[in-house]
């Protein structure tokens, strides 16, 4: 039994339906143990005091930016090289996840920039990629929603995916360069692997592991629903044609 | 391919061609920044390379929604991809087309703009420059939103969301050489990073752009 | 070389419009097409032209052989008609374009700008461009549209022309053009249900 039986939607449905109860209950039972071990089990930091307990929502939030559009990056590949149309699916039923998850960690980021850096935003490298990624979003969740043909919808929206990636990849070191020019050496950014401690690292990974449970369980239940949306545009127009 | 090029050109240049719109454009970004920041020379001199930058790349995406949707409204754009040209020729010729009518004349146009803004004088050279190799990425990339965003009603706007973040490296090199330039720094390495890109650009985008033409049109 | 259609399925926005569709035109022939709106004789023209790719079957002998004229003529309104034909003669790597005015009256006009023409001469104009592309197979969809009598006469000459030449013709059309024609009514190859997988067919 190949992976690629589930590109029948029915069978993906079928599955889906399966596993999904199962990542909800993960992703909750990890959120709900993470967060309140990293918010109320864990020792203030001896500089950053409470804020840094915003770390349980930004870092998380962060990955999981990255990583949708990585998914979105990998599901348009199969899209074009093999044509199934869940994985067309799954991408565009991925970006608005990961829109939100930009912007979770835009804001929290923010929140915990106003009392450490005394700024509400700052153009930092990493906070000018993150605002570059969110364009991005936008930009292909527009075009998803101004094409009217599905098959035309997803072909162009994965030419864009790749050479978004090409080019987002490409801002991220041009960002850095800039920033450089501009402010002598980033002063204002954090490298959090040398912070985190272990007493912090333990809650953080448990809440990453509920982040991505809860990616899975979001983009699962979208696809579902876009291929319902499919199914019955197809029973519209078969229906049409008996009459 | 020569006879796309020539006939472009001759259409952006007769009546309704809608030559000189981006220079007009970029004429009045630069007029109105001293009234919106303050007439100060110095800080007219700090902001004048990025502001010569801006103001070209919105006066090149001003035209963008234009390139191909003329040709795509009156049939043309199906004709040629029944002639003989290929799809990526046909796309790459009108990206030259509307660097010619577009980002020559602004990269011709910036030093003199740049005495309104108080540019240093070391920084015109470099400028230009900059301007020569940054703007026919501008229109490649622009040619690919085009190809895009062809076959919807409206897609100006859209056509604006999906190139600008695509615009953000080559603006970045860009207006950061030009700056070097005018603060007597050496701008080396931006120059040759914009170099890179606009050359990878001008190779790759064109199957790209043609690859989602070839969409638009089935 | 012949152009042949064989077993074409061809479909807009992945639903199958017209199925089974097989036909052969040799040198010298003209075949009619003919069924009411909305049959799919467009999408099937588009297919053949190679615009879109059939959802089954094959088409061979169209590859860089056909020259295709839809609705819209693709001319443009600030150049000439003399400079609008020259074009299309560059593109398609042909010279001369005069055989192309005479064919279609437009000598008189080819120093006017295309925008100043009537709807009339602008279809004829488009028409003209089909004489200078020196491609044998001519693939029009409905090609008399806003033609007078007259011009419609002139139309009908330019194909008996060009079919003497050795070429064909694939046309769409309503009208009687007074050709010794071929014709195949569509109609009775509308896609029944299931016979072609639609894209959309693995959702049911």
């Amino acid at each position: 039994m190949s992976l690629w039986e589930y590109a029948n939607p029915v069978k993906f449905l079928r599955l889906s339906e399966r596993v999904l109860p199962w990542f909800w209950g993960l992703s909750a039972m990890c959120l709900v143990v993470g967060l309140v071990w990293g918010f109320f089990f864990t020792p203030d930091d001896f500089r950053q005091g409470s804020t840094v307990k915003i770390i349980y929502l930004h870092v998380p939030s962060a990955l999981m930016a990255i990583n949708a559009w990585f998914m979105m990056l990998v599901a348009s590949l199969i899209w074009i090289i093999r044509r199934h149309h869940v994985s067309a699916l799954a991408a565009r039923a991925a970006a608005p996840v990961g829109v939100v998850m930009t912007l979770i960690a835009l804001f929290t980021g923010a929140i915990w920039g106003q009392p450490m850096w005394g700024t509400w935003w700052a153009w930092d490298p990493r906070l000018t990629s993150f605002l570059i990624l969110f364009l991005f979003y936008l930009g292909y969740i527009a075009l998803w929603e101004a094409i009217e043909d599905p098959d035309t919808a997803a072909d162009l929206t994965s030419i864009l995916c790749l050479v978004g990636t090409v080019f987002a990849v490409l801002s991220r070191y041009a960002v850095n360069f800039w920033n450089q020019g501009l402010h002598q050496g980033a002063s204002l950014s954090l490298d959090k692997e040398e912070n985190v401690a272990d007493v912090f690292y333990q809650p953080l990974l448990v809440c990453i592991a509920g982040f991505v449970c809860l990616f899975f369980a979001l983009v699962l239940y979208r696809t579902g629903t876009e291929i319902r949306v499919r199914r019955t545009r197809a029973l519209i127009a078969r229906e049409g044609k008996l009459a | 391919m020569r006879a796309l090029l020539i006939r472009d050109l001759r259409l952006a240049l007769r009546a309704g061609g809608g030559f000189g719109l981006g220079l007009a454009f970029f004429l009045i970004v630069v007029v109105l920044v001293p009234f919106s920041v303050g007439p100060a020379p110095e800080l007219l001199t700090r902001i004048a390379p990025g502001v010569l930058w801006l103001g070209a790349l919105l006066a090149c995406l001003l035209s963008l929604d234009r390139l191909l949707a003329v040709d795509w409204e009156d049939g043309a754009l199906d004709l040629l991809a029944t002639s003989p040209l290929p799809l990526e020729g046909v796309v790459a010729i009108k990206a030259v087309a509307h660097w010619i009518t577009t980002g020559l004349p602004l990269v011709l146009a910036a030093p003199v703009l740049g005495v309104l803004l108080n540019l240093a004088p070391a920084g015109y050279g470099v400028l230009v420059l900059s301007l020569l190799l940054g703007t026919p990425a501008l229109s490649m990339i622009g040619a690919f939103g085009a190809a895009l965003t062809v076959g919807i009603k409206r897609g100006g706007l859209l056509l604006s969301l999906l190139v600008l973040p695509l615009y953000v490296p080559t603006l970045i090199f860009g207006a950061e050489a030009a700056r070097r330039g005018a603060e007597g720094l050496d701008p080396g390495t931006p120059l040759l990073m914009l170099a890179g890109i606009t050359g990878a650009v001008l190779a790759l985008m064109p199957f790209a752009a043609g690859a989602v033409l070839r969409v638009n049109l089935r | 070389m012949d152009l042949t259609v064989t077993n074409l399925a061809v479909g807009r926005g992945g639903v199958p419009v017209l199925a089974g569709v097989s036909f052969a035109l040799a040198p010298g022939e003209v075949l009619v097409l003919r069924g009411p709106n909305g049959a799919g004789k467009t999408t099937l023209l588009r297919s053949i032209a190679g615009l879109q790719e059939p959802m089954a079957g094959q088409v061979a002998g169209a590859e860089d052989r056909i020259a295709y004229a839809a609705h819209a003529d693709g001319l443009k309104s600030a150049l000439t008609v003399a400079e609008n034909l020259a074009f299309w003669a560059a593109v398609f790597e042909q010279t001369g374009i005069d055989q192309a005015l005479s064919a279609f009256d437009l000598h008189d006009l080819q120093d006017r700008r295309a925008g100043q023409l009537s709807a009339g001469q602008k279809r004829r104009l488009g028409l003209a461009r089909l004489v200078v592309t020196g491609r044998p197979v001519w693939v029009l969809d409905e090609p008399t549209v806003s033609l007078d009598a007259a011009s419609v006469a002139l139309f009908a000459q330019a194909v008996r022309a060009h079919l003497a030449a050795g070429g064909s013709a694939l046309i769409a059309t309503h009208i009687d053009l007074g050709l010794d024609a071929r014709v195949l009514d569509v109609t009775p190859y509308r896609a029944a249900l299931g016979a072609v997988a639609s894209s959309d067919e693995v959702f049911l």
